[in-house]
């Protein structure tokens, strides 16, 4: 009996990371498109990055401002290490750089949170900040090791060749990186499950509690800090292999922010959190980046929405409708969020569409054709304005008369005998 | 001699400029227990908001205007988005002000543009106060030092000797027993978060025209504010104003002294590398004092919160 529960047990906490790695490998066959293995090896390295900034700011509750230091440091190293392959100095398949990059994090990590881990909170996140600072501000300054403005570039095709593989193709390092991936994802997946990594919860959330019952805050901060830097090292390894390059721009306060933005925007506190936001994010980037060059304006009005209405994050927002789902009323809510789904489209159409045409017309003020949401028109009349006024306005207005019934429904719909609302 | 005296003169400008700010911040902490990570990005709003009023109607109205428009805004910002934030605890609160940094310099690079405004002083203070042999101070940077002095005054006499003041500081450390008094604290705390981002647009107007107004001027003076109040002791006026000028001092002085590494090494007794540019120390050769000095402040961040975690002048709890 025990032995059969213990089996299901396993299956079922096995066979999540069996759909993950057979998705993984079909999905360079589903999306064939020019540029789109491109975009998925950006997002592996952004899933691993996110994710061990998950470990701080998730799970240990500190606020970091400066971790793609680790990830730039790691990957700086790698750089250097896959030139010294190159002349044949040292024997090293590609494959196990991302562990170099790792190591280096690692190293870097525990110097650091030797000291910045004594506090959580403001304190942490300013050290964070100030280290981040330091270390872009040595960027320029010591070229031996950073190249200055330039970075420092390599070349992984001369490595030796790994069972033939020579990672000329993208595809081939599509593949390298869907394998550490896979391996980071797992690894800090058990380490959520060790006593450390759940401690990291608890001193999370109480610190006091968490010392009375005997273990040091501090160690824990420390622990979780170091494996947070040995996943960034790896995303920096996983970087110098698809770029072969590093600059400053990797580990500059820029790119602190733009973990903290994907992996917040995707769901702290939730495991799967920061996939959906490295996801998520990346192609916000890529996509809508290509479309129009005020998408940092767009992502920072997200972000903001995010940290106000949904402090879970997107994941969140998808976990909270569990409940009403196992009361069995999640029915109660289709209709309101069908009601409430067109005035919002409208309102943000009607919002960008402004956002944008204002744009165009003063930077781009000569050509008078322009098109948006697949419509062209023409800019110097004034039918495109007032379109655009009355969407936003019709939509904001009708929103928020469905909101409150959104608002009771979900009220409803969680209401639970014998609690109050 | 006449170059330290303009160094010092200087540099208690960019001081007192720094404290401008790092006083709002320093009294925003201590309220809400919140460091506001947008305040220089309400310094930069206070400069551009001046910079469009000084088009259509002239600098001295502007001088007014945009810092009670900004303090408007800054109050606004508590009632509507921290207050809201409030409820799910520190650390989303300080991801909230981030987010608001992000989105006010976005913002202003939609409006504004991404490069800089010419934001000028005005043509009466366009002249040469004092005149030294080794440079001069223009009559603007006098006018900058006696508002920062004048803010610095009105300041302390509000907190240290008004009734307004005696409540604000009730309110920081006991909120509770002050609204059991009858005192409508969120009103107190949403005052004070206004006058302290207000105070942050004030710098911004005084220091756009010196100091150029472009959007990455929140980002330049951000951290380096984060820096004056972290090294003060967060939650210390005191603090924070004698690091203010600590860096303020620090930045000035390293910024105008060209010493070389190369000058101390060769001091030491070491020899010159003939081909400095292809020696594996020439970094350390070719490092000069102005190339560290951007950097000093952050050094001296990390150095003070790994011995003094609470900073000079900071309470050990806090």
């Amino acid at each position: 009996m025990a032995n059969g529960t213990n089996n299901t047990m396993s299956m079922s906490s096995v066979l999540p990371w069996i759909i993950a790695a057979i998705a993984l490998v079909i999905l360079p066959f589903v999306f064939t498109g020019g540029g789109s293995i491109t975009i998925m090896n950006q997002i592996g390295i952004t899933i691993v990055l996110a994710m061990s900034y998950n470990m701080l700011l998730g799970q240990g509750g500190m606020l970091s401002f400066g971790h793609a230091v680790y990830m730039g440091l790691g990957g700086f190293v790698a750089v250097h290490v896959m030139n010294i392959v190159e002349y044949q100095e040292i024997w090293l398949p590609l494959p196990f750089l991302p562990l170099v990059g790792g190591l280096v994090g690692l190293g870097f990590a525990t110097i650091i949170g030797s000291f910045s881990t004594r506090k959580a909170g403001t304190v942490f996140a300013m050290i964070s900040l100030g280290i981040g600072e330091l270390i872009a501000a040595c960027c320029i300054i010591i070229t031996v090791f950073f190249g200055g403005e330039e970075g420092i570039s390599g070349d992984r095709t001369m490595a030796p060749p790994t069972f033939g593989i020579e990672f000329i193709s993208q595809k081939e390092v599509y593949f390298l990186i869907a394998f550490w991936v896979l391996v980071s994802t797992f690894l800090m997946y058990l380490f959520t499950q060790t006593p450390v990594g759940k401690m990291a919860n608890a001193v999370r959330d109480n610190p006091e509690r968490a010392e009375f019952v005997g273990y040091s805050m501090r160690w824990v901060r420390f622990v979780s800090f170091c494996a947070a830097g040995f996943f960034a090292g790896v995303a920096g390894g996983l970087f110098a292999i698809n770029f072969e390059i590093l600059t400053e721009l990797n580990l500059n306060l820029n790119a602190s922010f733009t973990v903290l933005l994907a992996t917040y925007i995707g769901g702290v506190g939730f495991f799967l959190g920061p996939i959906v936001g490295a996801i998520l994010f990346t192609l916000l980037q890529t996509v809508i980046g290509l479309k129009t060059d005020l998408w940092a304006l767009y992502t920072g009005v997200v972000f903001i929405l995010t940290v106000m209405f949904l402090p879970a994050g997107i994941t969140g927002f998808f976990a909270m409708h569990l409940v009403p789902w196992h009361l069995g009323r999640f029915g109660m809510l289709l209709k309101p969020y069908a009601k409430i789904f067109l005035p919002a489209l409208m309102f943000v159409i009607g919002a960008v569409g402004l956002t944008e045409l204002v744009n165009h017309s003063r930077h781009h003020g000569d050509e008078v054709l322009m098109s948006l949401f697949w419509v062209e028109f023409n800019t110097k009349s004034a039918v495109p304005y007032i379109v655009l006024v009355l969407l936003t306005a019709v939509g904001f207005w009708f929103s928020r008369l469905f909101a409150r019934e959104v608002k009771e429904a979900w009220g409803d719909a969680t209401f639970v005998e014998g609690q109050g609302r | 001699m006449d170059l330290i005296i303009i160094n010092i003169i200087d540099g208690l400008i960019y001081g007192l400029l720094l404290f401008m700010l790092s006083s709002g911040l320093t009294l925003i902490f201590s309220m809400m227990g919140v460091l506001n990570l947008s305040h220089a990005a309400f310094y930069m709003l206070g400069a551009y908001f001046a910079y469009q009023i000084s088009l259509v109607i002239g600098f001295w109205v502007g001088l007014i205007v945009a810092p009670v428009l900004v303090t408007i805004l800054g109050a606004l910002v508590e009632r509507y988005g921290l207050r809201r934030v409030h409820q799910y605890g520190h650390v989303p609160e300080l991801i909230f002000t981030f987010g608001l940094f992000f989105v006010i310099e976005e913002s202003v690079q939609y409006i504004w543009g991404r490069n800089m405004v010419p934001y000028n002083s005005p043509e009466s203070l366009n002249f040469i106060a004092i005149n030294l042999a080794g440079g001069s101070i223009p009559a603007y940077k006098v006018f900058m030092l006696l508002v920062s002095v004048a803010i610095f005054v009105a300041l302390y006499y509000v907190l240290a000797r008004t009734r307004i003041g005696m409540i604000i500081q009730a309110a920081l450390s006991y909120p509770k027993t002050v609204e059991a008094l009858g005192h409508n604290v969120p009103l107190v705390f949403m005052g004070v978060f206004g006058v302290g981002t207000g105070l942050a647009g004030l710098a911004g107007v005084i220091a756009g025209p010196s100091l150029t107004t472009f959007p990455g001027m929140a980002f330049l003076l951000g951290s380096i504010v984060f820096v004056c109040v972290v090294v003060g002791g967060l939650g210390s006026l005191t603090g924070a104003f004698l690091a203010s000028l600590l860096i303020g001092w620090l930045q000035t002085f390293a910024a105008s002294y060209n010493i070389g590494a190369a000058d101390i090494l060769i001091a030491m007794g070491y020899e010159y590398p003939k081909d400095v540019y292809y020696h594996p120390w020439r970094d350390l050769w070719t490092l000069t004092l102005p190339q560290i000095g951007p950097i000093l402040p952050y050094l001296l961040l990390i150095l003070v919160l790994v011995f003094r975690p609470y900073g000079l002048f900071g309470r050990r709890d806090s």
